[in-house]
């Protein structure tokens, strides 16, 4: 990733929602980009299903609705085979379409996951520069670098919803550990509070306080209490969970960025060099 | 690693069928494309819109409704103002041949009806590439008169 300048950041400064999506599109395409300007950055993750895209939508209204500038990155999957990506998040976020204090953005992970963590903090970074403080990233908690990009958020929100066996699953992935508060999503539907409870129950084990809140992105109850509960959490961003997570992933980019990755893979595929020597080859 | 292109595929108007629409965007994604499926019902300038935000290369646009004759142009003309004239814009669904000259005038650059492969939709992307490559201006505001199926 090298350092470069972007070209339309002075426009997109000044408000041009063109320049910043470019802007963006060169951050994307590797360009590492720091600014000085605060933020904050609310990170929501969960597994496929619980309503993330959804929930998010009601929390950009509601910051609407106060008359904050919201923007969104939702974070998808590549295709390992095509590389290609299918990202249909925006079919569930008609704010982003309807409102000129949204900006929505699409982002797939690339061939490159491990890098993804670090681009997505580059157009955090972007947007921040461009006057978009509040930013909200939405990343599929389903693989271990898609949940990583998480970790660079101020905030981690994990959705859950009823019906999904225990929390005992995102205890084993690791999650629970780095998210500061848990919504269950689906509060309209039968057995969202006992999943409620259930979580609490189990978070209560461990040596952690994380609030339980209970919303429903069908309906919009109880996400404005869930917005208050987050502006109360004082943020575990320094926590050492978060900073392995950021090395994890820092680490991994270094690693797949290095110009002699794709050469070692092709001499292990042959069978000419054996793990040990490619990891000494990598030192 | 060459970047992908981004193609949004959008669904323009009162039209409550997207097995096509999503057709093509699973058949872009297979050829290793960054798809961004906007759903049903959106106004050719939300459309514009979310061109705008994801920073697309390409546009499809979706209509079975019988409505494309204006909400396409509309479209490729809000993209012209918006300084998205780049941006190649394409079509399918039901479309009466009669109706496709006034479509391509308009800046579009194919229109693909029921039957289409996707193969034939690759190659029309890679055709694109090429020209895209070789610096030529196929935008929906360039005046090039090049068009697939030429």
């Amino acid at each position: 990733m090298e350092m470069g300048r972007l070209m339309d950041l002075e426009l997109a400064r000044g408000g041009s929602r063109l320049a910043l999506s470019r802007a963006l599109t060169q951050v994307e395409n590797g360009t590492a980009f720091n600014t000085d300007e605060e933020g904050f950055i609310l990170g929501v993750t969960g597994a496929p299903g619980v309503g993330k895209s959804c929930l998010v939508d009601q929390l950009a209204k509601a910051y609407v609705k106060n008359g904050e500038k919201v923007a969104i990155l939702a974070v998808d999957p590549s295709s390992p085979v095509s590389g290609g990506a299918l990202l249909g998040d925006r079919l569930r976020m008609d704010s982003a379409d309807l409102e000129d204090l949204v900006y929505m953005r699409s982002v797939a992970t690339r061939g490159e996951a491990g890098a993804v963590p670090s681009v997505v903090i580059g157009m955090a970074n972007v947007l921040k520069e461009c006057g978009w403080k509040r930013i909200l990233i939405e990343t599929v908690g389903a693989g271990q670098s898609e949940f990583r990009v998480a970790s660079i958020a101020d905030t981690i929100l994990l959705v859950e919803a009823p019906g999904r066996g225990d929390v005992i699953q995102a205890e084993k992935a690791g999650i629970i550990e780095l998210v500061d508060v848990v919504a269950v999503n689906k509060s309209d539907l039968d057995g969202a509070e006992s999943t409620a409870a259930d979580i609490s129950n189990a978070i209560s084990a461990g040596s952690r306080e994380i609030q339980v809140a209970l919303v429903s992105a069908h309906t919009g109850d109880g996400v404005d209490e869930l917005i208050e509960i987050m502006e109360n959490v004082s943020g575990n961003q320094f926590s050492r969970t978060r900073w392995r997570e950021r090395m994890h992933s820092e680490w991994m980019r270094l690693l797949t960025m290095n110009p002699d990755f794709e050469n070692i893979l092709d001499s292990l595929e042959s069978g000419d060099i054996e793990l040990s020597e490619a990891i000494e080859k990598m030192r | 690693m060459q970047t992908p292109l981004r193609i949004v595929i959008a669904k323009p108007g009162l039209d409550g069928h997207d097995r096509g629409a999503k057709v093509v965007a699973r058949c872009l994604r297979d050829a290793g494309h960054e798809v961004i499926y906007t759903g049903l019902r959106r106004t050719p300038e939300q459309i514009v819109r979310t061109v705008i935000d994801e920073d697309a290369d390409m546009l499809g646009l979706s209509s079975l409704s019988g409505a494309h004759g204006h909400l396409f142009p509309r479209t490729c003309e809000l993209l012209n103002e918006s300084e998205m004239g780049h941006v190649v814009v394409f079509g399918g669904g039901i479309i009466p041949d009669n109706d496709r000259d006034s479509l391509y005038s308009a800046g579009m650059k194919a229109i693909f009806g029921p039957g289409t492969s996707s193969q034939e939709i690759n190659d029309f992307i890679s055709a694109v590439v090429e020209r895209i490559q070789r610096e030529e201006k196929i935008g929906c505001g360039d005046s090039n008169e090049w068009r697939w199926g030429d």
